[in-house]
């Protein structure tokens, strides 16, 4: 990495734009699992049969935490953008980031 | 600064020879007390190779033009002490970053205030020399965000740091977001919707990513994303009023 990146508001950067491509790769494929709902009952069973895999879980973990990093991590930047301006970017940043955390680690527990 | 004692390993300083296409050379500078990175640039070419070029005048933090990268950092080369970036008796020395290299250390600096006048830089009087001085009160909150704004050395350490200026070279930049915010708190400056037209286009403010690597380098400690998100919201408010 080049050192002029080197800066926590750069990490918070990359990982909002990071969380936002997965999120637009994974989005695809689910909504497309979704609308076996609508014509095929018997292969949505087949497929959420998959969550009960840990493997699976652990990635569902991981898509909550791309999900809720990318959103806290949004409202960050529309508060920095859009209110009068806060000097505790890195710590709302941080915040973001600690509270994503906790509310993956939530699902998960919910979900063993 | 004071000579440390003669056994004192020298450091190993490698610098950028040539313009665009060039490569680094190594000197080896003795290593002095307090010494600054425009320290080690000027004693080689004092000392080991007079046709080194690079570009400093005040040395001492007010005239902004000896920024260079320092082991891939902007920085004011006359405030950065050597012991501060050395690392393992080495420094890297480069021209600043996003700026066409003149030669060595030099870059051209044509396009950074180019952008400036760009971006509505110059101030716009209302009143002639016959009216009366107009009294600025410093607590207003638009003189609080203008002065928050105005200690800028124009050094281009936030333009080589910008991310965004890479990647869209039409971006006005940090700098000159920055000075146009400044003249929009100017209460005596009478431009404020051809300036804000002028941030509005195609490099304007809304180009900003908020990364902060501008204010994460900035020597004068000053914020450019916060004076980019005035005037955001700034030009936003203009156009819902059909001004820009
Ligand atoms: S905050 Fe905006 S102006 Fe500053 S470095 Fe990032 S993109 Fe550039
Ligand atoms: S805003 Fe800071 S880094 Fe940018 S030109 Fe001005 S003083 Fe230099
Ligand atoms: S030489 Fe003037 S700011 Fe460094």
């Amino acid at each position: 990495m080049k050192s002029h990146r080197n800066h926590p508001l750069w990490f918070a950067f990359a990982l909002h734009r990071a969380s936002g491509l997965l999120l637009a790769l994974f989005l695809p494929a689910h909504f497309w699992v979704l609308s076996y709902a609508l014509n095929d009952a018997a292969a949505l069973d087949g497929f959420l049969e998959w969550t009960d895999y840990t493997v699976v879980k652990i990635a569902e973990f991981g898509l909550v935490f791309l999900l809720a990093v990318h959103m806290f991590g949004g409202l960050r930047l529309m508060a920095l953008e859009w209110l009068p301006w806060s000097p505790h970017q890195k710590t709302y940043a941080a915040g973001a980031v600690a509270a994503s955390f906790c509310l993956s680690t939530l699902f998960f527990l919910s979900a063993v | 600064m004071t000579d440390l004692p003669p056994d004192t390993a020298p450091l190993r300083v490698s610098v950028w020879r040539g313009a665009k296409a060039g490569a680094f050379e190594t000197f080896d500078v003795p290593m002095q007390e307090s010494q600054t990175v425009l320290d080690l640039v000027a004693w080689i070419q004092q000392n080991a190779d007079p046709t080194l070029a690079y570009r400093y005048a005040c040395r001492v933090g007010m005239c902004g033009s000896c920024a260079m990268m320092v082991n891939g950092v902007p920085r004011w080369t006359c405030r950065t002490h050597v012991s501060k970036v050395m690392r393992g008796g080495t420094v890297q020395v480069a021209p600043l970053r996003n700026l066409p290299v003149i030669k060595d250390l030099a870059v051209d600096m044509d396009p950074f205030f180019d952008k400036w006048t760009e971006a509505g830089g110059a101030f716009f009087p209302t009143k002639s020399r016959a009216d009366a001085v107009e009294p600025i009160l410093p607590e207003t909150p638009a003189r609080q965000e203008a002065d928050a704004a105005i200690e800028c050395i124009n050094c281009a350490v936030c333009y080589a740091a910008c991310d965004v200026v890479s990647a869209n070279p039409d971006y006005l930049g940090p700098a000159a977001l920055n000075r146009a915010w400044s003249l929009v708190n100017d209460v005596k400056d009478g431009a404020l919707d051809a300036r804000l037209t002028a941030v509005s286009g195609a490099g304007g403010c809304h180009n900003c990513h908020s990364q902060q690597g501008c204010v994460a380098h900035c020597p004068n400690e000053l914020n450019p994303t916060a004076s980019i998100a005035g005037l955001k919201r700034a030009t936003v408010r203009a156009a819902l009023r059909g001004k820009s």
